[in-house]
């Protein structure tokens, strides 16, 4: 598989040093690893940071921003970052009025956001954690890892970081996010496997006609393989699998992102929207926000994913709130 | 066990999975996200540089680094729980000089504990903790068995410590996974090794080479 990359084991790192280059309102520490706001830290500000896996781009680094995260940790690709990068971008960004951390719901990003808010509270920085879990295609069990987090991390960061530049306090900030992710559901289809850098072939072969369904973000295997479907049907078989989980009332509000996982022409990610639209609309349930494109991706994986969030207004207001980030700006 | 054969069995351990770390990967990428092996060698090359350059003194002392070394240079999964384990290990030690088998036995269980206690998973859920928790067994029961052997049991305990663990990885195969990504996979997750259950197989094999080789 060809790549533009120099050698494998240094993508993260070169990938870092090019998101500084462009981006001059991030501060990038090449050690921490990790991406901070320039103007960072910001007294009386609760401090918002978050990683995971490198792979996902523009998550986590391109929502580092003003009215978005405060910083992120890059971890290898698919690999979640390690404590000391944790405790040193926390403690970096910490303007004294608490840190809260976004953890996306997989073994090795709880443990190693544990460990580091562990060794940040022994230091006296008191972190709150919200866990983010939306990939209805999981069965939520606590006798299991449950549920994985997604696409609904980045609504999380949005609205919980419109939160926190109104000076809130840390557990507000941490309940709102909170509330998003409940308010949340995710489902994903791939039509092909992604290529890590280090691996450098596919981690599974689809057949032409096959597509797999219920994939998460690290170009594992998905549910179950299926025949491939015409778009309609894969945008039904998304929003049913979402809707089952986390049910939208006719009447209601709710924000959409149509997301693509990094190998999706946006010409399909439109049609897809286009169909979950109708289908929305058909229910009665009004789509007051939305977000078609590449936001939380796995590397260069043919397939979409779709979020629905169950919005109430303030959510939107705090949606609609200024952000500038790389990958995320408006209102500014 | 004193600090040079501590030494010799994580610089083992360093070998054994540089040269397994695409197969590692491999069983990743079926029921994973394709860096378990890529992870582990990143970790135990950490390792290996870490012990070059300390002379870290007592067995302690090398457990413990190797264990912290881990936790902070892997990330995923496997680092804070291998390197748990180890930190657990160091900890369970005499403060100064070498430990004896009984005293390796109660480390390694000590081990077991932290990976528990920090993953969440029981036996069966198809994680470390099924090649880890019959190795541990074995080793406490060799170890009484074998206390009279001139070695105080050490290389019997550390062979029937890595058999356990071999076989508590082939174990793996038929189950479901329960805990780590695999469990996303539900029912397609049978049929395949766990990755981790495999590292933990080479680390104890590591072990039991190292153990069993006459020293120089
Ligand atoms: N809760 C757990 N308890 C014990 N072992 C676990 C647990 N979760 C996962 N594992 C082990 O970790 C192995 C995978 O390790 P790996 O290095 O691939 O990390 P990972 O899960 O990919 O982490 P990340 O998601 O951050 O990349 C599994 O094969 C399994 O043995
Ligand atoms: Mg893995």
């Amino acid at each position: 598989m060809k790549k533009f990359i120099n050698h494998p084991d240094a993508v993260v790192r070169e990938a870092l040093i090019g998101l500084s280059a462009a981006h001059p309102d991030l501060r990038v520490d090449l050690d921490g690893p990790y991406a901070a706001r320039a103007d960072a830290p910001r007294a009386g500000k609760v401090a918002l940071v978050s990683g995971g896996g490198s792979g996902h781009e523009p998550m986590h680094a391109g929502f580092v921003g003003l009215g978005m995260l405060d910083a992120a940790c890059p971890g290898e690709v698919f690999t979640s970052p390690v404590p000391d990068q944790i405790v040193a971008a926390s403690r970096a960004v910490d303007g004294g009025a608490g840190v809260v951390h976004i953890v996306k719901n997989y073994t090795g990003d709880v443990m190693n956001f544990q460990l580091a808010a562990d060794l940040l509270g022994d230091g006296g920085i008191e972190v709150q954690t919200v866990l983010v879990n939306d990939d209805v295609a999981v069965e939520d069990s606590t006798w299991t890892a449950g549920r994985r987090g997604t696409g609904a991390t980045m609504l999380v960061e949005k609205i919980a970081g419109a939160l926190a530049e109104t000076g809130a306090g840390a557990a507000a900030v941490a309940a709102m996010g909170t509330r998003v992710n409940e308010a949340s559901g995710s489902f994903a289809v791939a039509l092909t496997a992604c290529t890590t850098p280090a691996a450098g072939r596919p981690g599974f072969e689809l057949p032409e006609d096959e597509m797999e369904v219920g994939v998460g973000i690290h170009g594992e295997p998905g549910r179950r393989r299926e025949q491939l479907l015409p778009a309609r049907d894969i945008a039904a078989m998304s929003l049913e699998a979402i809707m089952a989980a986390k049910p939208v009332a006719s009447g209601e509000d709710v924000i959409v992102l149509m997301n693509g996982l990094g190998g999706t022409p946006l010409i399909e990610l439109y049609l897809l929207y286009g169909e979950v639209a109708g289908m929305l609309e058909a229910a009665g349930v009004r789509i007051a926000r939305n977000l078609v494109g590449d936001y939380v991706t796995s590397l260069d994986m043919a397939g979409m994913s779709l979020t629905v969030c169950r919005a109430d207004a303030e959510m939107l207001r705090l949606w609609d709130a200024p952000v500038r980030t790389p990958a995320l700006r408006w209102g500014v | 066990m004193d600090a040079s054969q501590a030494r010799a069995w994580l610089y083992a351990v360093a070998d054994s999975i540089a040269g397994q770390a695409d197969h590692l990967t491999q069983l990743d990428a079926a029921i994973g996200d394709s860096d378990h092996g890529v992870n582990m060698n990143r970790g135990f090359t950490a390792v290996r540089a870490a012990l070059d350059g300390a002379p870290a003194d007592g067995v302690r002392g090398v457990f413990t680094l190797a264990g912290s070394t881990l936790v902070s240079r892997v990330g995923g999964a496997s680092g804070p729980l291998f390197g748990s384990a180890l930190r657990a290990l160091g900890k369970a030690l005499p403060e100064q000089g070498d430990a004896d088998t009984a005293a390796l036995a109660a480390g390694l269980r000590a081990g077991l504990e932290a990976v528990c206690k920090l993953g969440g998973a029981v036996p069966g859920d198809k994680t470390i903790v099924d090649a880890y928790a019959p190795a541990v067994d074995a080793f406490e029961q060799a170890a009484r068995a074998h206390s009279g052997d001139r070695d105080g049991g050490l290389a019997a305990a550390a062979r029937a410590a890595a058999d356990a663990a071999q076989q508590g990885m082939r174990d793996t195969i038929p189950l479901q996974a329960r805990r780590g990504r695999a469990s996303y996979l539900g029912e397609r997750s049978v049929g395949h090794q766990d990755p981790g259950a495999t590292s933990t197989w080479l680390i104890f094999q590591a072990l039991a080479d190292t153990v069993t080789t006459r020293r120089p």
